[in-house]
């Protein structure tokens, strides 16, 4: 964990995210609000197809050409909103303020150019100088994330690398520019077992070396318990409860999270059942009016369906939007 | 890699003999294999002298066996109607055809690969729409005949260029035009949807993650995997060449290989035909061995299998 | 080769058919229709069209095809100065009204390419099947006999069976089936390995059926769509294949009328007669286009798995 710092480095406001189909409006990204401080660690969780990725991709804005569109909202990144820039403008600020993991490393990395090739690809754009002093710092780059005989792997091709060390290739891409925002896309979720751990060791030690900020995007919630200072969780295209990590796994206050909580298995204590959630997340073309967590919530009231609910307060910094906290 | 390139050559050398095995079936399948490879004015000696030569009057082992025999000493048969050995008339031409090819292959490059990639880029608008057209328009319409329209275009009607046979630059216009507008259509094609598919890896995504500028996403990330299928391929351009290659060459009366071909088959010069085959199946093979070995320079991932 | 070896005493004024080389892409960009769903109509009505032609050939055409009036060679098309409504598209060199010659073209082009079809197609639905079926050494022995089909250029081999077998439909059949074979062995090779995965096959051979029963009752017919979309997307194929192989000799003899040999037959008077060579140039285009454009429509709506053919 680190020592989160006062000023915030990014600052998303109410994204929203849209697919345009010929059958509908699909709402991946619907009204994401959260703010991430500089150096913090920031999860964001959520079950599959929530669009935690979605997010991420709005941000950098790399939306999938053709269909997807942010159509609302303010990204700022250091108080600018990053989603009025020019395309051009956009190219200056990925890689060196914002940069990304992406998930799966076996594709991640170009075939055909050598691992070497593509991350003095980025060193370049900062350095500006000679192959060699680019070499040199690739090298540099290879060995800070734990490569061994990182000389020789500069030489090679992707495939010849297990997907652990691809990873480290792409972690080495993504901070090669020194960026102030590092979104870690499921970073370990292809990856051995046996090896994510040592990865988010290794991410968690280059954040402390850089004290860069990472969203870090995930649906384990043991990564989210390792890495994060602070946890978002996100359902349906929509944020449901943000606070700190500890609060929030102590006294999680929207039903989604605690029984996202309650779902993962405990080592300790006798389990009869494993605790799974009742029915399906809501088609996002076809959203509620109301909560849409309320179909499949044990709690659920009729005020739930009726209106959306608000955002309440339920400790330091500690928010969930359930009807359920008005109470209070 | 080593293993990979004899491993190739064996699979030419095995082709090979397939193909010189059925050219020699076919030879001697109709009645009288003799009248095929004699000119109508041969004389009865002529005729017996034939027969010995070839092991026509023994078992057909023994008559493939003369063949290959011959065939190693370089010697496929004697010309019916150019009074040479095959391969003489051969290796005579080549150089002609050699003259064009590599110019016609240059401009479907060059015209069918950014095409490709430009039609990838719009993909769905006007702009993918046309390319599409002239695409669909390069496999329509038949080689020959576009080679004819050009000359009464061009010759006919504009008189800027000649109409065939070889001779100064003018001459190479129009048939390297109308064999490279054969090829350009496939190009283009297999390019587009190589590309649309390269477009949407994940990698292309990391590169502009790294803030790499658009030109340099498209043409050095994409381009360089859209282009592997491509030379996966290749083997069917080459056949397309030979293709085109003929008819070209018949059209403009050029002096190259595939006009040989053309005369072999009206005058039923059947000893050449042979011989035409057998050295075309080798120049191919060679080529396409040449092409396997870039292949894996070009794509790493193959160096190591 | 002149091209100027005129025996014509009074060399027509050949207007310029500038109009009819832009028209033709005038008429494709349209044919190929107005949206990727749309019905592609015009190439429907040209298919039709060609077929009607094919098919009433004796009823359609004005003239015998074949009959020569040496007095009448060489008349341009109608529109043309010197061309009359006698001869609508004009006559050849031997007097033959070009109309007439057009229209039993397209019946022979008709028939070679139904049959070169059926035949190649229906030799590469078999080793595709056989191949994909049993798998193994037999899918290997074949799929090696595929590449090779595709690595060597056809044509040579069916110019070789035009000289030895000497020309005629069944020599040119047999040519060109040669070319298709590969294209559909591969392909529905492909669409048997999926197909061997699927439940009912396994609960046939649980059964006890032998693979000639499996293969003829559940694979075949589960592959006749994909192959019909073959079918259609190689009949262009087969149609220039078949008009190259007439230009260059090596097609049915004549005095048969087919559209490669009319093309090759007015190349040498292509400067005082452009319509002999120019117009069935222009038929084959339009048909092999219509052809492809239609069956890549009717592949978009039965199989757009196939689009990366």
């Amino acid at each position: 964990m680190s020592d989160a710092t006062g000023d915030t480095v990014l600052e998303v406001r109410d994204l929203k995210t849209y697919f345009f189909l010929r059958r509908g409006i699909v709402k991946a990204v619907d009204g994401v609000s959260f703010s991430l401080r500089r150096g913090e660690v920031l999860g964001l969780v959520g079950e599959s197809g929530c669009g935690k990725s979605l997010t991420a991709l709005s941000v950098m804005r790399l939306l999938p050409k053709g269909a997807a569109r942010t159509v609302d909202g303010q990204v700022l990144l250091d108080g600018e909103d990053i989603l009025t820039r020019t395309p051009n403008e956009m190219r200056e600020i990925r890689g060196r303020k914002i940069s990304m993991i992406l998930q799966d490393p076996q594709t991640s990395l170009n075939p055909v150019f050598t691992v070497g090739d593509q991350l003095r690809e980025a060193i370049s754009r900062r350095t500006r100088g000679r192959k060699s002093e680019a070499m040199r710092e690739a090298v540099e780059a290879l060995r800070r994330v734990d490569i061994s005989a990182p000389e020789q792997r500069i030489g090679q091709f992707p495939h010849q690398m297990s997907g652990g060390m691809k990873q480290r290739v792409v972690g080495a891409i993504a901070i090669s520019g020194h960026p102030e925002v590092l979104i870690a896309d499921e970073p370990t979720t292809a990856l051995d077992v046996t090896i994510q751990l040592q990865y988010l060791k290794l991410l968690q030690r280059l954040q402390q070396e850089t004290g860069m900020a990472i969203l870090f995007i995930t649906h384990d919630f043991g990564v989210v318990a390792r890495m994060c200072d602070r946890v978002a969780v996100m359902y349906a295209g929509r944020i449901v409860e943000c606070g700190p990590v500890a609060q929030v796994f102590d006294s999680p206050s929207h039903p989604y999270t605690q029984a996202l909580i309650a779902s993962v298995p405990k080592m300790t204590g006798s389990t009869e059942r494993l605790y799974t959630i009742e029915g399906q997340p809501p088609s996002l073309m076809d959203l509620p009016v109301g909560c849409r967590f309320a179909p499949r919530c044990p709690h659920a009231e009729r005020r739930c369906v009726e209106a959306y609910p608000a955002s309440f307060t339920v400790g330091a910094e500690h928010t969930a939007d359930c009807w359920r906290l008005a109470a209070r | 890699m080593k293993r990979y390139i004899v491993y190739r050559l064996l699979q030419g050398v095995v082709l090979l003999c397939l193909v010189a095995t059925f050219v020699f079936f076919l030879g001697r399948l109709t009645g009288n294999p003799v009248d095929l490879m004699l000119p109508e004015d041969a004389t009865a000696e002529d005729r017996v002298s034939m027969i010995k030569a070839l092991g026509l009057d023994g078992p057909l082992h023994e008559q493939f066996l003369i063949f290959v025999k011959n065939a190693l000493q370089g010697d496929l048969g004697m010309s019916i109607r150019m009074r040479q050995p095959a391969v003489e008339a051969f290796f005579s031409r080549l150089p002609n055809t050699l003259a064009i090819v590599p110019w016609a292959l240059l401009l479907a490059m060059v015209f069918g690969i950014p095409l490709g990639v430009i039609a990838a880029l719009n993909r769905g608008n006007m702009v993918d729409r046309a390319a599409g057209t002239i695409a669909v328009l390069g496999i329509a319409t038949p080689n020959f005949w576009l080679g004819i329209l050009l000359i009464f275009l061009f010759s006919v009607e504009l008189g800027w260029l000649p109409s065939g046979r070889m001779g100064g630059p003018e001459h190479y216009v129009l048939p390297v035009f109308t064999l490279g507008t054969f090829l350009i259509a496939g190009f283009m094609r297999l390019v587009r949807s190589s590309m649309l598919e390269v477009m949407e890896s994940e990698f292309v995504k990391l590169a502009r993650i790294k803030g790499l500028s658009e030109g340099v996403v498209i043409w050095k990330h994409c381009l360089r995997n859209a282009l592997i299928p491509v030379l996966t391929l290749w083997g069917v351009f080459v056949g397309n060449l030979v293709t085109g290659a003929i008819v070209t060459e018949t059209v403009f009366a050029w002096p190259g290989v595939g006009r040989l071909t053309y005369e072999a088959v009206i005058f039923r010069d059947f000893p050449l035909l042979q011989a035409v085959i057998i050295l075309d199946a080798i120049l191919i093979l060679s080529i396409n061995l040449v092409v396997d070995i870039l292949y894996a320079y070009v794509d790493p991932r193959i160096r190591i299998a | 080769m002149s091209i100027r070896e005129s025996a014509s005493p009074e060399p027509i004024a050949a207007p310029r058919p500038w109009w009819l080389v832009a028209a033709v892409p005038g008429v494709l960009t349209f044919a190929r229709g107005p949206a990727r769903r749309g019905v592609p109509w015009i190439p429907i009505f040209i298919i039709t069209v060609m077929v009607t032609m094919a098919l009433f050939a004796p009823l359609l055409a004005p003239y015998s095809p074949i009959d020569q009036t040496l007095r009448d060679k060489l008349i341009p098309p109608f529109w043309v100065e010197g061309g009359s409504m006698q001869y609508i598209l004009g006559t050849d060199a031997f007097g033959r009204d070009i109309l007439s010659r057009l229209i039993y073209g397209a019946r022979v082009s008709l028939i070679v390419a139904t049959l070169a079809l059926v035949a190649g197609g229906g030799v590469g639905l078999m080793i595709g099947i056989v191949a994909g079926y049993f798998g193994g050494v037999i899918d290997n022995a074949l799929m090696r006999l595929v590449d090779a089909a595709f690595t060597f250029p056809a044509i040579l081999f069916a110019l070789l069976l035009a000289v030895t077998m000497g020309q005629g439909l069944g020599t040119l059949v047999l040519a060109i089936s040669l070319l298709l074979w590969a294209s559909f062995a591969r392909v529905l090779r492909g669409e048997v390995l999926a197909l061997k995965q699927r439940d009912f096959v396994a609960l046939a051979k649980v059964r006890g059926c032998s693979s000639l029963r499996i293969m003829l009752t559940h694979i075949f017919p589960n592959v006749l769509n994909t192959f019909m979309v073959l079918v259609t997307l190689n009949i262009g194929v087969v149609i220039i294949a078949e008009a190259s192989l007439s230009f260059l000799g090596a097609g049915i003899p004549p005095p048969t009328p087919t559209w490669g040999l009319m093309v090759s037959d007015g190349r040498g008077r292509i400067a005082e007669a452009w319509w002999v060579s120019l117009i069935p140039g222009i038929a084959i285009t339009l048909l092999v286009l219509s052809v492809n454009l239609f069956g890549d429509w009717l592949r978009d709506r039965l199989d757009p798995r196939l689009r990366q053919l």
